[in-house]
C-alpha cells in the first residue's frame, strides 16, 4: 500500500557509475545505465501510471499499465521493464497512450467490486489512484460479465493472521505480494495459483491460510499491494491514516527505520521506511505490528511507593516517589558507605536516558557501581574486539553482507533473532554466497527454501573455542594465511606467537573432534571454505558470547578474520548480532562499572579530568561493582539499594532465585518500566517509563548505526524518564538540569571523541550517523578499520579452549542451550501483550526424539527439567534440529521460569552468565515445579495495588 | 502457524503412508532435483491416479521448495488432478471465447446428465467432469476434452455419449 509522502520510483535504482541521458518528454534527464524509463520519468516528475510494478521489486511487465512511445522504435513498451539508453526520446503522455491505458484500466475496474467509498483503503489504494490518473471515468464492458466479487462466486475474506487480512475479490494478480515474499522476504510464501482468470493468490497449499502457511508476518506483501486486498486490519478498523512520524524500531538491534503513522494522536500502523539505512523498507512482525502493548491496560502510569516489598503499592505523586527514592538512599549510604548503593540501565531505552543514569549515578551517587543488562548478553564482544581490534563494536554496515562471498555465522539464529538482517542475507545466499553454520540447533538458515548451507557443524554447546582452535590449525598449517594482510595490518611478534600455539598438535582438528562432537573432516572442510573466500565475513550471537569462554571466543573470532585478510572493506568483518535495541548504544554511554562513555577507563586521569571539569565533581577512580558482585553485596549486607531502568533482573538474568534473593535483601529497589515485571515483585519504588512512541532521543543498532527516536504521543507518566532521573539526581543533591534531550546529545558529543559530530539536528538533516563521526570520519563510519585498526597494529590473541566446569553427568546427562523465537522478545514483557503470543503461547522444550524415547516422552508431555540449581517444567517439543544429548528452550515466559535453572557460570573476563550451556535432567512430569507454584502466590501477594480511598 | 512449527518441527514416528513413501522414492529418481519437479508430478500421478495434496509438503521439503511453490506449479497444469478421478474425465472450456458460445449452460447441462457437480467425480467413480480456461479450440467453441481428446462444438448429448462409449456405462 502508498505509504504517506513516499514517493515510489516504480523500479529499484541501478547503483552504476555509467550514466545515459534521454529525453523525456522534451526534458533531458541524466541517470545511471540500467535505470529503467520509468524511474527515470519519475526523477523529473514525469510519473507514469503503473500497477504491478513499486520500486522494492524487480519489474515484472505484467499489467500493461505503463506503456509509452519511443522514437523510432515499434508499438508501446512498458516502462518499467525497458531500461534507459542514450539519446532515447520518450513520450509519456498523449491521446493514444491515454486510449490504451484507459481500456487497460476498464479491464481491471469491470472485475473489482465498485466499493469505493467504503473500502478500507479508500485514499490509499494505487487502483483507485491509477484509475483516476489514466481518467477512467465509466466501464463499458459493464459489470455483469463473469467476475471475482459476486457473492456467489467470491472468496471469503482471510482473516487467519492477527494483524492482516485477505480480501481475494479485490485482488488484481499483479503478483507484487508474491514477489514481495520472495524477494524482499525469502520466505516464498505466496503463490499466484492457478493461471488465466482462474488465477489467484494462495498462501502455500489449497488446505492452507495465510496463519496455517509458511508465512512469517513480516508485512512486505501488505506493503506491496496496490489496493485493500492485503491490508492492516488497524487499518480496516480505524481507517486511512492521516500523519506519519519517523522513528525507529524499539525492537532488536537491527533498528530498523519506521513511520508511525497516525490518524490523530492514535497509531493506525507502523510501516518500515525506505530511507532507512538498516532496514531500507522492510520490517519483521514485531516492529512491523506488535506496538500495542504501547497501550496496553496493564501499564503503570502512576509511581507508586510501598515501606515494603510485601506490602500492596500505594499511588503517589512525582515528588512523593522522587523524595522517597532520595531519602532512603542518602540514608543507607549514612549508614553503609556511599558504595552501598548502584544501579542498572536498560539496553532498551536511549542514549540519552542510559547516559543520564550513569551519570546519576557516579556523579549524584558518588560511585561507579553502574551496571548494565549488557552483561548478560554482549560483554565479551566488548572486551574481545577492543583487545584485538581496539574498538568494542561490529566492523561492518547491514549492507555489507551483499559484498559477502561466504559467510560464517555462529550462534546467532538470524531469521528469529535478527529478521531482516536475515533477509537481507539470504538474499545474498540466494545469489550465491556460501553459509557455514556452526551452531548446535539445525536453525532455519541450515536449510530453507533455496537456501543450503555448505557446512552445518552441530558442535556440542561450550566447545566454540575448541572449533575456532580447530578452523585456526587447519588454516596455519595448510598455508592458507593471508601472509600479507597480516605482515602489512598486525603485530608480528603476537602473530608468531598465535601461528604456533595453534599449530600445537592438541588444536589439530582430529584432536578436537570428540570434545567438539564433530568430525575432523567436516571441521577442516569448513575451515578451507572460509579461507578460500575472497571476501569472508562472521556474524555471531549470545550463542557465542554467553559462554564461560565468551570473550575467548570473541577474540578467536577476530583472530580469524585477521589471519585471513577479512577486516577493512566492504563483505567482511567481524560483527555481533546484538539483542536488544539499544545495547549497543547503552555500551557505548558508560554503563560498565569501569568505562566513562567512549570505552574510556575510569582509572584514566586524563578522562576523569574531562568529566570532572563537565560535570563539576569529583569521581572516584577505581571501578565499581558488577551486577553480580552487586547481587553477592546484597546477600552479605554492604549494598542495599538500586536503581534498575528498564530491566528485568528478576526474569532475565541467571539463577532466579539468588537474584530474588538478593533483591529481597535491599532496603531500596527503584524499578522504571512500563509493566510491573518480575523485579518489581521486590521493589520499592515503582517509575512508570516511557515507551518508545513516546520517547524523544536516540537508539545505535548493531551496526553503530545512530538512529532518531521521535515522539508520536505525549509521556502516558506525564514525564519523560530523563527528567525522571535528573530529578532523583537533584533530589540526593546533584544539579542535573537539561531543557531538551537533544542538550544531552550535545553533552555526550562534548566529551567522548567517537560522538563528537553528532547532534539531533545533524541526526534530523542525515537521517541516521555509524559512529565514529568526528574529524577523521566527518560523516560516519559505515566499515571500520580501513586504513588500520583503530589500536594501531591487529592483535593476535592467545586462546587455549578450557571445558566449562559445567558438564553433563549421570545425575544432568543433558545439555540445556537457551535461545529466542521470531515472534517474541526477550522476556517477552512487550510481545507477550500482543497478538504474537498466538505463535508462541509458552515456551516449549525441544528434545531429541531419541533422548524423548529414552524417557518414555512424547510430544506435548510435560516434563519437568532439572539442574542442579533449580527446577521447572514445560510442554516437551519432539524435535530433531539438536544432537542427541541436547535440548533447548527459550525464555519468553516467565511462568517458565528457564533462568531458574541456568547456573552461575560466568564469561571469565567479564562476568557474562552462562546461558547457553546447562546441565540438566529431563522427566515426564505433570505438576508444576516447586518454584511455579511458588510463583503464583507470589506474584498474587507482591502485585497488589490499593485503591486510594475516596 | 510456521513461525514455531518451523522451529521445531514434531517428528511423528511410525511407518510413513504409502504417500510419503511414492514422494521418496520419485523425488529420488530424480535426484530431489527442483528442474524435475512436473516430471515428478507426472511419475506420482501414473502411479497413484492423482497428486494428493498431502504430498506437497515431503516433496517441497525434499526438494527445499516452499510449499507455495510447489502449490503453484501443480495448480498452473490442468492435467494434474489433486483428488481421485474418474475412469473418464470431461474438461470443458470456460473461456472468453467458449463463454460467448454458451459454455456456463452447456456445462450446467453437461452436469447434469452425467449426474455429477463440477469439479468432482460421480458416485461410481466413473467420470469426472473439470472447468478449463481455453484449450486453443476457440474457434470451435464451445470446445470440451472428453478422455484426452479434445472435441469442437459440442453439446451436452454428444459428451454424454462420448462418456457412455468410454466407459460402457449410461452416464
Ligand atoms: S507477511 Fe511476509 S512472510 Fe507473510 S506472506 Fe507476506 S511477505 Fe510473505
Ligand atoms: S493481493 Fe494485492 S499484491 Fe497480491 S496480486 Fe492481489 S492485488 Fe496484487
Ligand atoms: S528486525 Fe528488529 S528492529 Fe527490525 S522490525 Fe524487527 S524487531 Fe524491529
Ligand atoms: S507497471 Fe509496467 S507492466 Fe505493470
Ligand atoms: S476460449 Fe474455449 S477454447 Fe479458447
Amino acid at each position: 500500500m502508498a505509504l504517506i509522502d513516499d514517493v515510489d520510483f516504480g523500479t529499484p535504482a541501478r547503483p552504476s557509475a555509467a550514466t545515459v541521458t534521454l529525453l523525456i518528454d522534451g526534458a533531458p534527464v541524466t541517470v545511471p545505465e540500467g535505470t529503467s524509463i520509468m524511474r527515470a520519468a519519475q526523477e523529473v516528475s514525469r510519473p507514469i501510471p503503473k500497477l504491478c510494478a513499486t520500486d522494492k521489486l524487480e519489474p515484472f511487465g505484467s499489467c500493461r499499465m505503463c506503456l509509452v512511445e519511443i522514437e523510432g522504435v515499434r508499438g508501446t513498451p512498458a516502462s518499467c521493464t525497458t531500461p534507459v539508453r542514450e539519446g532515447m526520446n520518450v513520450t509519456t503522455q498523449n491521446a493514444r497512450l491515454e486510449r490504451i491505458r484507459k481500456g487497460v484500466m476498464e479491464l481491471y475496474i469491470s472485475d473489482h467490486p465498485l466499493d469505493c467509498l467504503t473500502c478500507a483503503a479508500n485514499g490509499d489504494c494505487e487502483l483507485q489512484d491509477t484509475a483516476g490518473e489514466v481518467g477512467l471515468r465509466e466501464v463499458r464492458y459493464g459489470m455483469d460479465g463473469a467476475n471475482h466479487f459476486d457473492a456467489q462466486v467470491k472468496d471469503p475474506i482471510d482473516v487467519s493472521n492477527p494483524y492482516f487480512q485477505f480480501e481475494p475479490s479485490k485482488c488484481i494478480a499483479c503478483s507484487r505480494c508474491v514477489r514481495a515474499c520472495d524477494e524482499v522476504q525469502g520466505t516464498l510464501a505466496l503463490t499466484l495459483e492457478g493461471r488465466g482468470f482462474a488465477s489467484k493468490i494462495s498462501a502455500g497449499l489449497e488446505m492452507d491460510d495465510f496463519f496455517s502457511s509458511e508465512c512469517v508476518s513480516c508485512g512486505a506483501c501488505v506493503q506491496a499491494c496496490p489496493t485493500a486486498t492485503l491490508m492492516e486490519k488497524s487499518v480496516v478498523d480505524h481507517g486511512v491514516p492521516t500523519r506519519s512520524v519517523e522513528t525507529t524500531c524499539a525492537y532488536c538491534g537491527v533498528g530498523c527505520s519506521f513511520k508511525a503513522e497516525l490518524k490523530g494522536s492514535e497509531v493506525v500502523r507502523m510501516v518500515p521506511s525506505k530511507s532507512g539505512g538498516a532496514n531500507e523498507g522492510h520490517s519483521c512482525v514485531k516492529g512491523r505490528f506488535a506496538w500495542g502493548y504501547a497501550s496496553h491496560k496493564d501499564r503503570i502510569t502512576t509511581p507508586m511507593v510501598r515501606e515494603s516489598a510485601t506490602d500492596p503499592w500505594r499511588k503517589a505523586s512525582w515528588d512523593e516517589a522522587i523524595d522517597f527514592i532520595a531519602t532512603r538512599f542518602k540514608d543507607i549510604q549514612a549508614r553503609h558507605g556511599k558504595g552501598a548503593i548502584g544501579g542498572i540501565t536498560s539496553s532498551r531505552c536511549t542514549n540519552e536516558e542510559v547516559y543520564v543514569v550513569q551519570k546519576m549515578i557516579r556523579a549524584a551517587f558518588g560511585n561507579n557501581n553502574v551496571d548494565t543488562c549488557a552483561r548478560v548478553c554482549h560483554s565479551p564482544t566488548g572486551y574481545g574486539l577492543k583487545t584485538t581490534f581496539g574498538t568494542s563494536a561490529g566492523t561492518q554496515n547491514f549492507k555489507s553482507v551483499e559484498q559477502a562471498d561466504v559467510i560464517l555465522l555462529i550462534g546467532a539464529n538470524p531469521t528469529d533473532g535478527h529478521p531482516v538482517f536475515a533477509s537481507r542475507m539470504k538474499r545474498r545466499l540466494r545469489r550465491g554466497a556460501k553459509i557455514i553454520v556452526v551452531d548446535p540447533r539445525r536453525i532455519d538458515l541450515v536449510r530453507t527454501p533455496h537456501i543450503e548451507a555448505a557446512h552445518h557443524v552441530p558442535l556440542r554447546p561450550g566447545t566454540n573455542v575448541a572449533v575456532m582452535n580447530a578452523f585456526a590449525h587447519t588454516i596455519v598449517t595448510e598455508g592458507l594465511v593471508d601472509e600479507a594482510f597480516v605482515a602489512q595490518r598486525c603485530d608480528m611478534v603476537e602473530f608468531e606467537r598465535w601461528r604456533s600455539f595453534v599449530s600445537e598438535p592438541e588444536n589439530a582438528p582430529e584432536a578436537l573432534a570428540e570434545k567438539v562432537g564433530v568430525d575432523a573432516e567436516t571441521l577442516r572442510a569448513a575451515a578451507r571454505t572460509f579461507a578460500a573466500a575472497p571476501n569472508g565475513a562472521i556474524y555471531y550471537g549470545l550463542g557465542v558470547t554467553e559462554h564461560s569462554q565468551g570473550s575467548t571466543m570473541v577474540m578467536c573470532m577476530a583472530n580469524l578474520a585477521m589471519a585471513t585478510g577479512n577486516i577493512g572493506r566492504e563483505g567482511v568483518g567481524v560483527n555481533p548480532l546484538r539483542g536488544q535495541n539499544n545495547v549497543q548504544g547503552s555500551c557505548d554511554m558508560g554503563s560498565f562499572p569501569h568505562e566513562l562513555p567512549g570505552y574510556r577507563h575510569i582509572s584514566d586521569a586524563d578522562t576523569r579530568a574531562l568529566f570532572e571539569g563537565d560535570w563539576g565533581v569529583h569521581l572516584h577512580d577505581q571501578p565499581g561493582l558488577r551486577i553480580p558482585n552487586m547481587l553477592d553485596a546484597a546477600m552479605d549486607g554492604s549494598f542495599r539499594g538500586i536503581f534498575v531502568q528498564g530491566e528485568d533482573i528478576a526474569q532475565s538474568d541467571p539463577n532466579t532465585k539468588h537474584v530474588q534473593a538478593a533483591l529481597a535483601a535491599m532496603d531500596c529497589v527503584v524499578v522504571q518500566d512500563l509493566f510491573l515485571n518480575e523485579t518489581a515483585a521486590h521493589a520499592h519504588v515503582f517509575l512508570p517509563g516511557t515507551s518508545f512512541l513516546e520517547k524523544d532521543g536516540t537508539f545505535t543498532n548493531a551496526e553503530r548505526r545512530i538512529n532518531r527516536v521521535r515522539p508520536v504521543m505525549a509521556e502516558k507518566s506525564g514525564l519523560s524518564e530523563w527528567e525522571t532521573v535528573c530529578r532523583v539526581a537533584r533530589a540526593m543533591g546533584y544539579p542535573m538540569h537539561y531543557d531538551h534531550p537533544s542538550q544531552i546529545m550535545d553533552e555526550i558529543a562534548r566529551l567522548t571523541p567517537s560522538f563528537a559530530g553528532v547532534s539531533f539536528a545533524r541526526l534530523d538533516r542525515d537521517g541516521s550517523l555509524q559512529w565514529p563521526v568526528n574529524d577523521a570520519h566527518p560523516d560516519g563510519a559505515p566499515i571500520m578499520h580501513v586504513d588500520g585498526f583503530v589500536r594501531g597494529k591487529g592483535r593476535f590473541m592467545i586462546t587455549r579452549y578450557v571445558p566449562t566446569e559445567e558438564r553433563s553427568n549421570r545425575h544432568f546427562p543433558l545439555i540445556l542451550t537457551t535461545g529466542r523465537i521470531l515472534s517474541q522478545y526477550n522476556v517477552g514483557q512487550q510481545t507477550r501483550r500482543t497478538a504474537n503470543s498466538l505463535w508462541h503461547p509458552e515456551d516449549v522444550l525441544e528434545i531429541h526424539p531419541h533422548d524423548a524415547e529414552e524417557r518414555g516422552i512424547v510430544d506435548g508431555d510435560p516434563v519437568s527439567i532439572n539442574s542442579r540449581v533449580g527446577a521447572t517444567t514445560l510442554h516437551a517439543r519432539i524435535s530433531d534440529r539438536m544432537a542427541p544429548g541436547v535440548v533447548y528452550t527459550t525464555f519468553h515466559h516467565p511462568l517458565s521460569g528457564a533462568n531458574v535453572i541456568t547456573t552461575e557460570f560466568s564469561d571469565w573476563a567479564t562476568n557474562c552468565p552462562e546461558y547457553k550451556v546447562t546441565a540438566v535432567q529431563v522427566n515426564k512430569s505433570n505438576l508444576p515445579s516447586d518454584w511455579q507454584a511458588h510463583r503464583e502466590e507470589f506474584v498474587a501477594e507482591h502485585y497488589r495495588v490499593t485503591e486510594p480511598a475516596e | 502457524m510456521a513461525m514455531t512449527r518451523q522451529n521445531a518441527a514434531p517428528i511423528s514416528g511410525g511407518d510413513p503412508d504409502p504417500v510419503t513413501e511414492a514422494v521418496d522414492l520419485i523425488c529420488g529418481r530424480y535426484g530431489d532435483r527442483p528442474d524435475a519437479l512436473i516430471e515428478m508430478f507426472h511419475d506420482l500421478q501414473d502411479g497413484l491416479g492423482h497428486v494428493p495434496e498431502t504430498a506437497l509438503k515431503p516433496i517441497a521439503k525434499r526438494l527445499n521448495l516452499s510449499r507455495a511453490e510447489v502449490h503453484g506449479v501443480l495448480s498452473f497444469y490442468h492435467d494434474f488432478h489433486t483428488k481421485p478421478v474418474g475412469r473418464v474425465v470431461v474438461k470443458v472450456c470456460r473461456a472468453e471465447a467458449c463463454q460467448s458460445m454458451g459454455a456456463l449452460p452447456l456445462i450446467a447441462q453437461i452436469c447434469d446428465r452425467l449426474g455429477v457437480g463440477l469439479g468432482s467425480t460421480s458416485a461410481g467413480g466413473s467420470v469426472t467432469v473439470e472447468p478449463v480456461y481455453c484449450l486453443g479450440n476457440c474457434a470451435l467453441a464451445p470446445a470440451a476434452t472428453v478422455g484426452g481428446v479434445l472435441h469442437g462444438r459440442v453439446d451436452a448429448e454428444r459428451v454424454a455419449a462420448l462418456v457412455t462409449e468410454m466407459t460402457g456405462e449410461a452416464g
